[in-house]
């Protein structure tokens, strides 16, 4: 066991499945001498070397309809885009040539793509993103989103070994700011949800960064017993673990950091409403981010943003219900 | 560099064509008449209402997917354009599954999954395109790109139409290769129109003149005559295999049928169908086999009777379960690597192991105690 922050977990692994793998290749943007944008990669070259830690050109259409080409002659693209938001430019190699590709013809395509997403930090609109949702509604695209080191790193391993398309978002605001034990060597998470916080009058529902925000927001609420049920996996979705969290607290907020319309937490409600609405004791509720563009100014930022403070007050009006 | 544009002999036949023997050169006929009545059936059996969606062929093209595909080998890697039956042919794919795929019947490539030339037979070492184009020049990149960094003797090549020069992935996979210097053979299939639009609305400078732009060399040949077209893409799978990086092969035909079946082309002046009428790339080779002392209507009778074959065992061939319709959307075992196709040149008979893609030993050594690279 060692104690590493998130970023350093995923660091870790990538480094692990280099060591390991030599089918295992690094592409992206200044991830080689830089060491890219959030030094993910720093000082990867010298040991690995600038072929298997490869700086492409500013091209994600290229980064990743390439991967897939590599893929499917036997590589294990891990493919770095640079913000979250730029996959909008690599959307369709992603979504009709790469998730499309075993339905169609048989023909699997292992392939990670690091999504560093996510707001809190006056990224402004195209740097604080969460596409996640984008992905969940293209079939052939698994999805998943760790909030802690350990799973960061289970899941990063997980997703490399995946023979399939993984949509991996690693959120830049946990990158430095949480820490914790993480097992050495080689471990895969699975794509599955678990108990972030045990409790059996409400659970929160959140994955990613707003687990953080979900445990600091009912740590103490009047002395309620409330559950945060941390997804991890967005795609495949872990419906058994939701509905068991649903049937065991009867009340339900679901916590998304992206827009609000389609999002991730939408998904979750429709489960509820469909095979859990038996259990419930109160109205399904939904903290998101506004429908705007994520803005600039950390006033307008903090406004659209689910804070602690909007998540304590949705729990704290569902609990009295 | 240079722009090196290739001049045809004034009558369209290549300068030379000392690659290839007389089986060589009947095979390419083959493959264009066998791609040529596949279509012709095909169309027949969409106007009967057997063929769901819609229909699109290759006729008048046969030469470029022929003569291109018949210079790969067996492990090298091809992402196929819709106008490009021949090459799938080459490959190895039979022409009951080519039917099957055309009928959404459960024995064609996709086995429903995806209809018309949208195929590859993993099998074979293809990959299917996608409709929007040219996404594939990307993956074939990238193929390319594993295939350098693993230092393997092996090539990609794919096809793409005059339109895809207006798209962005055009430029990055251009660029992409070129800055890395890679084993791909780009063919461009200039058949002068994307769907309606003519190629003076496409672009102001003849997209063969950009491979230079990017490092390295472009040609442009006569995309009617096979021979010529399997001259250039040897030369250029030659040039990749020595490091010389990737080549753009601009293959210029004409379109001789609508975008698809319900497109009568009524933009096109008649003249200029009539013209390329004259160049129609399998009169050309049967009239070379003919001089030869090629039996070319015993050749056309077999491919006949192969297509007659072919298309009851299509028509038999069962439809898909729907009951399978959510199935296989993820793999669920070990990703398993393209497959080798056929190859079936006379020159890969003659070379050494390595020329027909194989890999050197001690070159692949990926993955310790693992699978180094793909199943032979």
């Amino acid at each position: 066991m060692a104690t590493l922050t998130y970023l350093q977990a995923i660091s870790a692994a990538l480094r692990d499945e280099l060591r390991s793998d030599e089918r295992v290749l690094l592409m992206g943007e200044d991830i080689g001498v830089f060491g890219g944008a959030f030094k993910v990669t720093d000082g990867f070259v010298a040991e690995f070397g600038s072929d298997r830690v490869m700086d492409t050109p500013l091209a994600e259409s290229g980064i990743i309809g390439t991967a897939v080409g590599a893929a499917v002659v036997g590589m294990r693209p891990v493919c770095e885009m640079q913000f979250a938001d730029f996959i909008s430019c690599g959307f369709d190699q992603l979504v009709n040539v790469a998730g499309k590709m075993h339905y169609r013809q048989g023909l699997a395509v292992p392939i990670t793509v690091r999504l560093p997403s996510g707001g809190g930090f006056s990224g402004g609109p195209f740097h604080s993103q969460n596409p996640e949702a984008w992905f969940m509604h293209s079939p052939g695209i698994k999805v998943v989103a760790p909030s802690s080191a350990e799973d960061a790193k289970g899941l990063l391993h997980a997703a490399i070994h995946d023979p399939n398309p993984v949509c991996f978002m690693e959120h830049k605001h946990l990158y430095r700011r949480v820490k914790g034990e993480v097992p050495d060597g080689i471990f895969e998470t699975p794509f599955s949800a678990r108990v972030a916080r045990p409790g059996s009058d409400l659970v929160v529902i959140a994955y990613g960064a707003m687990v953080h925000t979900a445990l600091e927001a009912t740590e103490d609420l009047d002395g309620a017993s409330v559950e945060v049920l941390d997804l991890r996996s967005l795609v495949p979705l872990d419906e058994e673990a939701i509905l068991d969290s649903v049937e065991r607290c009867s009340k339900v907020v679901i916590v998304d950091e992206a827009n609000s319309t389609c999002a991730a937490g939408a998904q979750v409600a429709a489960v509820i409403a469909e095979r859990g609405f038996e259990s419930l004791d109160g109205p399904v509720v939904r903290v998101a981010a506004a429908d705007v563009p994520i803005p600039f100014s950390p006033p307008l930022e903090q406004a659209v943003l689910p804070s602690v403070d909007r998540v304590r007050e949705a729990c704290r009006e569902l609990l009295a219900y | 560099m240079a722009t090196d544009i290739a001049e045809p002999a004034a009558d369209g036949a290549p300068a030379t064509n000392a690659h290839l023997l007389l089986d060589d050169r009947i095979w390419l006929l083959r493959a264009m008449l066998l791609m040529r009545g596949l279509e012709e059936r095909a169309m027949t059996l969409y106007r009967q209402g057997k063929v769901p969606g819609s229909f699109y062929d290759g006729c008048g093209q046969e030469a470029v997917s022929a003569g291109a595909a018949f210079a790969m080998g067996r492990r090298d890697r091809l992402c196929i354009l819709h106008r490009d039956l021949a090459a799938h042919l080459i490959r190895g794919v039979s022409p009951a599954r080519v039917l099957g795929q055309y009928l959404g019947r459960d024995t064609g490539v996709t086995r429903g999954r995806d209809g018309n030339v949208h195929f590859g037979d993993r099998h074979l070492g293809c990959v299917g395109m996608v409709s929007m184009l040219p996404d594939m020049m990307l993956v074939a990149t990238g193929m390319a790109m594993a295939f350098k960094l693993r230092g393997e003797r092996r090539c990609a090549m794919t096809w793409f139409g005059d339109g895809s020069t207006s798209r962005g992935d055009f430029h990055e996979a251009m660029n992409w290769a070129g800055v890395q210097r890679l084993p791909v053979v780009f063919v461009l299939e200039n058949n002068q129109y994307a769907y309606s639009t003519p190629l003076d609305k496409q672009f102001a400078v003849d997209p063969v003149e950009r491979a230079a732009a990017y490092g390295f060399v472009g040609l442009t040949v006569d995309g009617n005559d096979v021979e010529a077209v399997f001259e250039a893409a040897r030369a250029a799978r030659e040039r990749a295999l020595d490091g010389g990086g990737p080549t753009l092969i601009e293959a210029v035909t004409m379109r001789m049928h609508g975008h698809a079946a319900h497109d009568d082309m009524k933009y096109v002046p008649k003249e200029q169908v009539e013209e390329w009428r004259k160049r129609d790339p399998i009169d050309r080779q049967e009239a070379r086999l003919r001089e030869a002392g090629v039996d070319v209507e015993s050749v056309r009778a077999s491919v006949q009777a192969e297509i007659d074959a072919a298309t009851e065992e299509a028509l038999a061939a069962p439809m898909p379960d729907p009951a399978s319709a959510v199935d296989g959307l993820f793999c669920e075992g070990e990703a398993e690597p393209l497959g080798d196709g056929q190859a079936p040149w006379s020159g890969f008979r003659s070379e050494q192991p390595d020329d027909s893609g194989t890999t050197r030993s001690g070159e692949a050594g990926l993955r310790a105690g693992g699978v180094p690279e793909e199943s032979v």
